[in-house]
């Protein structure tokens, strides 16, 4: 029981309760940041795990920039003060008890199975092997994936902008 | 690290992932919806990484899909913010119950 | 290919003339359409009595005995190694005798029309059909197998439909038509099961091996059919007796009649040639042609009997009352087709016991010429005074003089008065029904007694009485085309009882001798006398007489009038019986439980829908929650339970 032990388990729960919360919360400011608590608990157990670039990239991204987009789009569109309508009840009863199901079900498989043990590597990552790798060109290359994910993102902000485009000036898109 | 086997992490992700279903079929509002599902993309981040760690430490390619999925994950929710935005003003309310024009 | 082969033109010839005036007639040879009928018919007419004379003295006698001749045969529909339906011609006395009298009574006919039916629009149509209904009854008459004589039954049916029913915009006309179709089609259901039994214990279709079979005392077939009965009754007589309701229901035998006086709706010639000459003896023409087999059946030769017997009385004793020409004719007819037939029914079969047959087949010739010539004559009347009535007509003999004197001879001959042709045929009926049994004999006595009297009263009706109002536009007596075939029917009325048939025509084929008894013909020709003394001294002159006899005579006159209320009877049983207490039900079972199924299915199905619709409800988390479900069930399908 040492303390990366400990510190894990703290995270798992604090993780967990977090996005238990977001989803139950009846307020939506609320929920939005218990979102946020739940992301960042995502990225310090990246930072635990031993992938900070992972976890830098969490924060830049989807704290930084999708939490905040989610509360932009709250503040046009209603007013965040008030609480939400109450779930449909038999609906909530249903989905509780079938992904209640659902995650014994699954859990009990993984629990069952027999994971191979890690070779003798070492779990490195180092930010210039990503880079490296990322745009090298041979057989374990990204470069393909990284060009097509940027003209993914070029066509989604376009698509943004046509939908949402109204009298109003568009949302700002970014990355 | 040693006591912390692979199981662990995974029933954290699957728990995240069960959470963010959950909250996906029972929110009303559509902003709400989206939240979960950033959630279950989350899940299955720290599912690609644990796998990497535990795994094929001597391999990257866990990391390269988490990178990928991040960045995807921000194009979706723009996408779907403007679409819930587009809703919003023909039907001037983002309860998801409002949006039925497919029944029969 | 035998020296007979020629004959199969003489069905042929009339469908030919059917096919050109059918298809060609009305647009393109309208003007030519009777000549070419009347040329063809007159080719078809030549060709039979070539056959005739060629069989009758020629070489159809073997031995002494007119033989069956198979001048054709082919071999249509194979059943079974030993049964199969051959169409063929049968060449015997009594159809090389049909063929004359189809033939010639038709070419009688199609001569009549040139001018009777001069100026209608559907000149060709009626030719067509004419032809049509010739080349049926042909083939009848000279079918060799049971089943080819029930086809061409049937070919005469739908002739005799269209011929009707000519007038088709009146609405009798059609109705008449109907009626007729729909009973003799009713009758020819009996005739198709007697053909089946009778097929089944002979094991063949075909009639001389048919004949034979059932006729042999101790062949296997006989032995069974007389063994195997149904409802205590054997099946021989179940057999014949239904065959004898096809025949009755053609020759409108009591109750089968009720077409027959309604049937004349349609065109006179064509009554001259369907109700006199050649369907209603269709009937007769049957029992004679299987008249071995009826032989030795006492049970159905009774049937035979009675029916023609009380057919013959009821008919007369209507004729007496009725006022239409053609509807007196038409009972005349029933009357005469009685006497045929009870004249086959008192036969036995072989020497001098078959006189019967021999009479019934010369009466069926001789009944042939004066009965289509009475008709022509009512023909020609109605085209000169336009009325049927007889109250309306009355001095015509000095305006339309041939018809009245070719009337005269046939009215003659149907009361049997020698020296013409009834008088022979009607005498050697009497002769066979006193040698059989007395009361039959006595019934066709007061019958003839009756047929003089109200023959006569038509005759002194239409031609003496009073004097006729000549009206402005009439036409004259008629065109020589009508004339001509009245004179040459009178003609062969007057001389045809010298033609030998008995020599020719009798039950198994020998040769008889016949002669006139002069003490047995005397009483029978006092009584026919003295029917047309009552006639004249009632309806000459005009006078108050019939009145004051109708009166006496009251309800009774009414009901004869009213043709013993028969068809009235016969409403009420389709009306009461079978439409209330069979079909209601059964339309009633086939709306609400049949029909009530099938809409009980498509409504559950409906309401089923109904509920599943519920489903697509728009909801999208409830999508996601039913793919969610469903991915577990698979999930926990395939992992846990199909290892």
């Amino acid at each position: 029981m040492n303390a990366s032990v400990i510190i894990f388990y703290i995270l798992s729960a604090f993780i967990l309760g977090a996005a238990l919360l977001a989803v139950t919360t009846r307020k939506i400011f609320r929920s939005a940041i218990f979102l946020l608590f739940s992301l960042i608990g995502t990225a310090a157990l990246f930072f635990w795990m031993g992938v900070e670039f992972i976890a830098a990239v969490q924060i830049i991204i989807y704290v930084g920039g999708i939490v905040v987009l989610i509360i932009f789009s709250i503040f046009l569109t209603q007013k965040s003060g008030e609480e939400m309508p109450k779930p449909i009840r038999s609906r909530s009863l249903f989905s509780a008890l079938a992904l209640l199901f659902g995650f014994a079900f699954i859990y009990h498989l993984i629990y069952k199975y027999q994971f191979s043990q890690p070779g003798p590597h070492l779990f490195e990552v180092k930010v210039s092997d990503i880079g490296t790798q990322m745009l090298s060109t041979t057989e374990h290359g990204f470069v393909l994936p990284f060009e097509v994910v940027s003209i993914l993102l070029l066509a989604s902000m376009i698509g943004c902008i046509v939908i949402a485009m109204k009298i109003k000036p568009a949302e700002e898109n970014e990355r | 690290m040693n006591e912390i086997s692979i199981t662990h992490i995974l029933f954290v992700s699957t728990a995240l992932f069960f959470i963010g279903m959950y909250g996906l079929f029972t929110r009303r509002n559509m902003i709400t919806m989206l939240m979960a599902i950033e959630i279950i993309l989350n899940s299955v981040n720290i599912n690609f990484v644990a796998f990497n760690k535990y795994l094929y430490p001597g391999k990257l390619d866990g990391i390269f899909f988490t990178i990928f999925i991040i960045t995807i994950a921000a194009a979706e929710a723009a996408m779907a913010i403007a679409i819930i935005i587009n809703l919003y003003r023909s039907h001037h309310s983002i309860d998801v119950e409002d949006a039925e024009e497919l029944k029969y | 290919m035998g020296p007979y082969f020629f004959v199969i033109l003489i069905p042929l010839l009339p469908l030919i003339s059917f096919c050109i005036l059918g298809l060609f007639g009305r647009k393109y040879i309208k003007t030519i359409s009777g000549t070419l009928g009347v040329l063809i018919l007159f080719i078809t007419t030549v060709l039979s009595l070539y056959t005739a004379y060629h069989y009758y003295f020629i070489d159809g006698k073997v031995n002494g005995l007119y033989q069956h001749i198979i001048a054709f045969k082919y071999t249509w529909l194979q059943f079974s190694p030993r049964v199969s339906i051959d169409m063929g011609i049968l060449l015997d006395p009594i159809s090389v005798m049909m063929i004359v009298i189809v033939s010639f009574i038709s070419l009688m006919v199609h001569i009549f029309s040139l001018g009777y039916m001069k100026g209608e629009e559907r000149f060709a149509t009626y030719y067509a059909f004419l032809s049509l209904f010739t080349f049926s009854m042909l083939g009848l008459v000279l079918s060799s197998n049971i089943f080819q004589i029930y086809i061409f039954w049937e070919l005469v049916g739908i002739s005799s439909f269209l011929l009707i029913g000519f007038y088709f915009e009146k609405p009798s006309a059609v109705t008449a038509s109907n009626k007729a179709f729909i009973v003799t089609r009713f009758a020819d259901f009996g005739f198709l099961i007697g053909i089946l039994i009778l097929a089944f214990y002979s094991g063949t279709l075909d009639f001389g091996t048919l004949i034979e079979r059932l006729t042999s005392a101790g062949s296997s077939q006989y032995i069974e059919i007389h063994s195997a009965t149904f409802l205590g009754v054997s099946m021989l007589t179940w057999g014949l007796g239904l065959v004898f309701i096809g025949g009755a229901g053609k020759s409108a035998m009591f109750p089968l009649h009720i077409w027959l006086p309604d049937a004349m709706e349609g065109p006179t010639p064509v009554s001259a040639l369907i109700h006199a000459a050649t369907m209603v003896v269709a009937g007769v023409f049957l029992v004679a042609r299987l008249f071995p087999v009826f032989s030795i059946d006492q049970t159905v030769l009774q049937l035979v009997t009675w029916v023609g017997a009380f057919s013959a009385l009821f008919a007369a004793v209507v004729a007496c009352t009725q006022r239409d020409i053609k509807r007196i004719l038409a009972f005349s007819t029933m009357s005469q087709i009685g006497f045929m037939m009870f004249s086959l029914g008192v036969s036995k079969y072989g020497g001098e016991s078959g006189l019967g047959y021999t009479a019934s087949m010369f009466h069926l010739f001789t009944h042939a010429f004066f009965k289509s010539l009475l008709f022509l004559g009512a023909g020609a009347v109605i085209h000169f005074a336009h009325s049927n009535d007889i109250n309306d007509l009355g001095g015509l003999r000095k305006r339309i003089p041939v018809t009245h004197v070719s009337f005269l001879i046939a009215c003659l001959a149907i009361a049997g008065i020698p020296p013409f042709s009834g008088f022979f045929s009607k005498e050697e009926i009497l002769m066979a029904a006193y040698h059989s049994d007395k009361l039959i004999y006595g019934i066709a006595v007061l019958t003839s007694a009756l047929t003089a009297f109200y023959m006569f009263r038509l005759y002194y009706s239409v031609f003496w009485r009073k004097d006729f109002h000549v009206h402005d536009n009439m036409h004259d007596e008629g065109s020589p085309s009508m004339k001509l075939s009245m004179i040459v029917l009178a003609f062969c009325t007057a001389f045809a009882g010298f033609v030998p048939v008995s020599s020719w025509i009798t039950s198994d084929g020998a040769p008889m001798e016949s002669h006139i008894n002069v003490g047995f013909s005397a009483f029978p020709v006092l009584m026919a006398l003295a029917g047309i003394g009552l006639a004249s001294y009632l309806y000459k002159t005009e006078n108050r007489k019939p009145q004051l006899l109708t009166a006496s005579l009251g309800s009774l006159y009414r009901a004869a009038y009213r043709k013993f209320y028969i068809d009235e009877v016969y409403l009420f049983i389709t009306r009461k019986i079978i439409f209330n207490g069979i079909g209601r039900p059964a339309a009633w079972f086939d709306k609400n439980i049949v029909d009530g199924f099938m809409n009980g299915l498509a409504s559950v199905t409906s309401k089923i829908s109904e509920s599943i619709k519920g489903l697509q409800s728009g909801k999208v988390q409830n999508y996601a929650l039913y793919f969610f479900g469903g991915i577990i069930g698979l999930a926990v399908l395939f992992i846990y339970l199909m290892k």
